[in-house]
């Protein structure tokens, strides 16, 4: 290893960040006669449509075509999984908001100026909205999921305690601050070039494809850099994608499509809220036996990546604890919303809020510090005791949550805070403190076993500087920063040695989407696998020319050095060509070990898990239901970080935008079925004000990962998301202290939200 | 649609002239409503500035702002492209990400923070907040933790967690800046100067759409123009209008900017109080009143945003007359008055009277607000403005109370309250104001005062908050506003922007 890794890095698109030289897909220049797609939305949440008027929109100003279902040669449909998304709603439309038309014109400002004049009737009928409705009448995208271990109503009758409730915990929109966008460019003899802003750039290329009725290497899709993605670009950039390819085959010009922020938060899924139910019995030490959860979550109106997203909310309802009997069920909620997507957790942060809750609420009923309650479940550490099987049947063998918890605990200095929120509350009738230190484990792999793996394309030139090219996309988090180091320290070279192309279909087919966490993992083991080949190969003929043993050939510090002589790594690269060896190889790479049943709801779907905790204060003025969050100490496990201060930035980020999840993100539908909340000015993220003037973030030593990862170190993206629950029973917490009864806090924990549930829990 | 007939001015239609990154710019736009944004990214082809939102909310868009105040002063503010009309830009100096940097690329000490304390993630956001932070930095900024976050309130990052990005900040204090920035400050003054000197009434801005934009440089002129084109929509600082074009799509064929006139462009302080002019903006104004009024000074800084406050005006906020307002009920409770202008005749009017329905106003056709008077406090009244929003900065307020309570010996003599959010329009509580009239100062209000609250609205439910909340809120400020120890999280020491006295 060298000192390319384990060392922090700048992003290494960071210069142009600060000058305005990184591009987006909305600038790149474009070639002359660029047309743009301005999409026409649905106002009815559900029905069927008489009558589409658009003849004076196709014969207005700078209008070139008018885009229908009728339009498309191929299948009408962006969906990723289920076939059931249609491109253009034809006949019939599933939300309010849904695309219906699309108007390809010259300028933005026609194309708006001529859809002023559409003429759209409908038959509406009665939307189902919410997950109440859903759950009313029965309307699931598939039958209830049921995922056990035990005999979890038996241990729940025969437990000392028994509580049952509910929570209810609202969407959330990713809030990307780069909006979907494609460029589509037409290329000679029916093939297309699409940029688009897209963690899936494989997924685009089968979508245009299949819209166009074409062959997979017809499409050729470039990512060089998302503004943002969170999982709302895994498969909600079909969409843009699709409409501007047709639109340049059609009219034969290259098309731009950049949802604007309204449409785009009109349009897209987001991340799927809620309803989970639960009984639970426990014994007098807060000891859980036995508990059933029923999960029922808004999937909107067609399937997207919902079934991998109930499947994860699942395995995530025991969090980090180990509880003999486990019943979960899971209902996907088919509504007429928007088709809830991908979202930094992927289901596994429901999941954990509601075991979450269960704990909060039996610490309040045994008038205990919830820690003490989360501490006794805890799955033992590796190493320390017989370890535990989760519910679906993956024994938990990494464990590190009593130590890390342990910790925390000590650095956040959390007993001595108890005892002093306490006596401070006391004195204050209209302010309340609250303090909670909540657990993390989540599984890294993708759910669906096949599609954990990654490919890499790696070159040497003579020169020595090497091109790079990997399956995953690069949408901020340092994934392009991370697999360049890997690179380079394969090769003993310095990172600036090495470019990163942007990532296209042409050069590493058949990938994965940039998700799960699992970017580093199979993208850099990949670039890994191909550098290792090349460098191989390059030591064998040095090797031979200097007649000595390839495995005493050290790449180091830019240098080969081959016995006592050392050239540069540019020259071995030079003596290679002329020795006629390839100086080129893909990589690839498949995560071992992994089993799935996704019918049983049983196996070994993770190669490992990541472990966090963190620990939040706030404090809550109870005349307005205000908050602030006054201090964060987080302690996160990214294994062997392979760049300490990007994961840090991942762990910070992913805070502030669980925060933001739980606190004040609020989604509002009208009865319509018409979001209300679909702009900055009435959705609300985190502002740098929000975040804790004190906050303490590091990472946990624990010796790296014991799974065979790139360099042992641990995924990161995901995991420190729900670190925030923290802050949600710290509110609760809070209120806790100004009620008498347990104050059952829903999210998101908005003024409004923590004053109205303070004064019915006052008032019951 | 037929735009409205505008007395043409006998003046000859002229260019907009900025300098733009060190360059003078002479530009007719072909829509005379294009925003800077659209034209920097399609027309002057410089990317760098991002649209996240168009509406002025997301900051990802800022740009620099530098422009010569009436006394001479040139003030560097960041200021929202996306909804800045670029013909507002006459004669000031408009800097972009892509001039930050200097002449041979070298990083400005902003930039170079921002790379050293991995202050990007995705990058989307950060040309915004590199402008933001440039106007820190060229204002003099102290990159202590409070004034960059209200530096940062109005740039929205997805990624960071703003961590980062507020330790690259601190870490300016130490910064020296660059010969070259010296250079390029110079020039700007001198272009800023010599378009003063030179200066003329905007003229008639006309585009090849049949759009008019006219800014005249005088009083009299204006009014003029706006008697005798009264549906010509008056322009400020745009910070509403610009969501009417981006947003709503609306077209509009003919703006009048009050912008050019220097003597709106001013606060005048006497005895009795101020008079702030029609040009006005929030930033000038809570500079200039923050020492009167201190309780002013916090609900301005958490009104819309620093790019916001810099181009959004004070009699703007109340002219469009929006149901919330924010600061509406301040100075309802303040006995504000305004001056309201038409053709040659000017008349005043108490701000309680201005308010007539939803979005619906005391403006005569024709007729414009030239001013607002805040009378001064005095020693004997208790001024509190609290508001309450989803989150702390850049919201607009689910309920604003202000509270402007004269006392004698402890007994409240005289009492006006206004609230935002609890009605069409931002309104005085009478019956609460009568009920408090024999209370004492310090003590919290008894129940028939609360009732007497409560029968003065009917609230509604809308996206920012319901009904009842807002019916609960109202009461609960009256009790914030009468008792000391119940004053707010900042009143505890928990100042809104972190903590201040408690030690976590």
């Amino acid at each position: 290893m060298t000192s390319t890794i384990h060392t922090s890095r700048v992003h290494d698109s960071a210069h142009l960040h600060v000058t305005g030289a990184a591009r987006y897909v909305d600038d790149l220049p474009t070639p002359r006669g660029t047309l743009v797609v301005v999409p026409g939305l649905s106002t009815i949440a559900a029905g069927r449509i008489t009558t589409l008027g658009l003849e004076d929109v196709r014969h207005s100003n700078g209008v070139v075509a008018v885009l229908t279902a009728a339009d498309i040669p191929g299948k009408n449909d962006v969906s990723p999984v289920f076939g059931d998304d249609p491109m253009l709603a034809d006949g019939r439309v599933d939300y309010h908001g849904q695309i219906i038309y699309a108007v390809v014109a010259t300028s933005v400002r026609a194309a708006r100026a001529a859809m002023a004049k559409a003429v759209i009737t409908y038959e509406a009928r009665r939307p189902v909205l919410t997950i109440t409705d859903a759950l009313a009448q029965d309307s699931l995208l598939r039958a209830p999921w049921v995922v056990s271990n035990g005999d979890a109503a038996k241990a729940i009758a025969e437990a000392p305690h028994q509580l049952d409730g509910q929570i209810t915990i609202g969407g959330q929109e990713h809030f990307y601050l780069e909006g979907h966008a494609a460029l589509a460019i037409p290329d000679e003899n029916n093939q297309v070039m699409v940029h688009v802003s897209s963690q899936h750039p494989t997924e685009i290329q089968h979508k245009v494809a299949d819209v166009l009725g074409w062959a997979y290497h017809d499409v050729n899709v470039e990512v060089r850099r998302m503004g943002g993605g969170f999982g709302g670009k895994e498969s909600q950039g079909n969409h843009t994608a699709c409409l501007t390819a047709l639109a340049a085959t059609i009219t034969g010009a290259p098309v731009k499509m950049v949802y604007d922020r309204d449409d785009d938060m009109k349009i897209t899924g987001k991340r799927h809220d809620v309803i989970i139910s639960y009984r639970a019995g426990y014994d007098d030490d807060g000891r859980i036996i036995g508990v059933e959860f029923e999960q029922a979550l808004r999937c909107g109106m067609s399937f997207d990546l919902s079934y991998s997203i109930g499947e994860r909310a699942v395995m995530h309802a025991d969090n980090a604890y180990a509880i003999p009997h486990m019943t979960v069920v899971s209902k996907l909620c088919k509504t007429n919303t928007p088709s809830n997507t991908a979202f930094r957790g992927f289901g596994g942060p429901q999941g954990m809020m509601g075991i979450e809750r269960v704990i909060d609420e039996i610490a309040h009923a045994l008038g205990r510090d919830a820690l003490d309650i989360r501490k006794i479940n805890f799955y033992p550490d590796h190493g320390k005791g017989e370890p535990a099987a989760t519910h679906y049947g993956q024994v938990v063998k990494d464990g590190v949550i009593n130590d890390l918890v342990a910790k925390l605990e000590s650095s956040s200095d959390y007993a001595s805070r108890r005892q002093q929120i306490t006596a401070w509350n006391a004195e204050r009738p209209h302010l309340k403190r609250g303090l909670a230190l909540t657990p993390v484990k989540f599984g890294i792999s993708f759910n669906k076993t096949i599609l954990n793996q990654g490919g890499a394309l790696v070159h040497v030139y003579t020169d020595g500087s090497v091109m790079l090219n990997h399956g995953g996309t690069e949408m901020g988090q340092g994934l392009f920063t991370k697999v360049k180091q890997i690179t380079a320290s394969v090769f003993g070279i310095d990172p600036r040695q090495v470019r990163n192309t942007p990532t296209t279909t042409a050069k590493v087919p058949n990938t994965s989407a940039t998700a799960a966490s699992s970017g580093t993992d199979l993208n850099g083991m990949a670039a890994y696998n191909a550098a290792t080949t090349i460098r191989d190969r390059m030591a064998d003929h040095l090797a031979e020319l200097h007649q000595m043993a390839a495995e005493d050939i050290v790449f180091e510090g830019g240098m080969v050095t081959l016995g006592g002589e050392a050239i540069s790594f540019a020259e071995a690269a030079n003596l290679c060509w002329q020795g006629r060896v390839s100086l080129s190889s893909t990589g690839f790479y498949a995560t071992p070990d992994l089993t799935w049943d996704p019918q049983l709801g049983k196996g070994n779907p993770f190669f490992y898990y990541a472990y966090g905790a963190a620990a939040t204060e706030v404090v809550v003025d109870m005349l307005t239901g205000e908050h602030r969050v006054l201090r964060v100490d987080i302690l996160h496990d990214a294994g062997a970080s392979l760049n300490p201060a990007l994961d840090l930035g991942q762990i910070e980020g992913g805070y502030i935008q669980g925060l933001g999840w739980l606190t004040m993100e609020e989604l509002v539908y009208g009865d319509d079925g018409r979001l209300l909340t679909h702009a900055p000015s009435t959705y609300k993220i985190p502002a740098a004000s929000d975040r804790a003037l004190i906050q303490h973030i590091d990472l946990y030593d624990g010796g790296g990962n014991l799974a065979e990862t790139i360099y042992r170190s641990k995924a990161v993206g995901e995991p420190p998301f729900m670190l925030a629950m923290s802050a949600f029973f710290a509110l609760s917490d809070a209120l806790s202290s100004a009620c008498p009864g347990y104050p059952g806090l829903n999210a998101p924990a908005t003024a409004e939200r923590l004053l109205m549930t303070a004064g019915a829990v006052t008032a019951s | 649609m037929t735009p409205p007939l505008m007395t043409p001015p006998l003046m000859t239609p002229r260019p907009v002239r900025f300098l733009l990154n060190g360059r003078r710019v002479d530009i007719t736009p072909d829509h005379a409503d294009v925003t800077l944004l659209n034209w920097l990214r399609q027309d002057a082809q410089l990317t760098g500035s991002k649209e996240g939102c168009a509406e002025g909310d997301c900051g990802a868009c800022s740009v620099l702002v530098a422009r010569r105040q009436p006394d001479g002063r040139v003030t560097h503010d960041a200021a929202n492209a996306c909804i800045l009309l670029l013909p507002m830009l006459d004669g000031m100096a408009v800097t972009t990400v892509e001039h930050v940097a200097g002449p041979k690329g070298e990083l400005h000490p902003v930039q170079q923070a921002m790379v050293d304390h991995h202050g990007s993630q995705c990058g989307f956001c950060t040309p915004g907040f590199i402008l933001s932070l440039l106007a820190g930095w060229r204002s003099g900024l102290a990159w202590q933790r409070p004034e960059i976050e209200d530096l940062i309130a109005g740039n929205l990052c997805r990624c960071t967690g703003y961590g980062p990005i507020i330790t690259a900040a601190e870490s300016l204090a130490a910064a020296t800046p660059p010969e070259w920035e010296l250079a390029r400050i110079a020039a700007e003054y001198d272009f800023l100067e010599g378009h003063h000197a030179q200066r003329q009434a905007h003229g008639l801005l006309t585009s090849d759409h049949g759009q008019s934009f006219y800014a005249p440089d005088n009083l009299d002129d204006l009014a003029d123009a706006i008697a005798a084109s009264p549906d010509a929509q008056i322009i400020a600082g745009a910070t509403d209008i610009g969501l009417w074009i981006t947003k709503q799509h609306r077209h509009l064929p003919a703006f009048i900017s009050v912008m050019a006139v220097e003597e709106l462009n001013r606060i005048d302080e006497d005895d009795a109080g101020f008079t702030i002019g029609a040009g006005v903006s929030h930033h000038h104004a809570q500079q200039a009143l923050r020492e009167h009024f201190p309780q002013l000074d916090e609900l301005w800084r958490r009104f819309g945003s620093r790019q916001v406050r810099a181009t959004g005006t004070v009699c703007g906020n109340l002219a469009n007359g929006s149901p919330i307002g924010d600061l509406a009920p301040a100075f309802l409770a303040l006995g504000a008055e305004l001056t309201l202008r038409h053709g040659a005749s000017s008349r005043r009017l108490p701000l309680d009277a201005f308010f007539l329905g939803y979005m619906d106003n005391a403006l005569a056709a024709g007729e414009f607000v030239q001013a607002v008077h805040l009378p001064k406090l005095d020693d004997r009244t208790r001024f509190r403005a609290i508001k309450i929003s989803r989150r702390f900065d850049q919201d607009i307020s689910a309920v604003m109370g202000a509270f402007a309570l004269r006392h004698d010996n402890g007994v409240i003599t005289e009492a006006r309250v206004g609230f935002g959010g609890m009605a069409a329009t931002p309104a005085r509580a009478s019956a609460c104001e009568a009920a408090l009239i024999g209370h004492a100062i310090n003590s919290a209000p008894t129940e028939r005062i609360l009732t007497a609250l409560d029968g003065d609205f009917t609230p509604i439910s809308d996206v920012r908050a319901s009904a009842g909340y807002r019916r609960a809120i109202a009461r609960n400020l009256l009790i914030k506003a009468l008792t000391d120890d119940a004053v707010s999280l900042a009143g505890a020491g928990v100042h809104s922007l972190g903590l201040e006295g408690i030690t976590a």
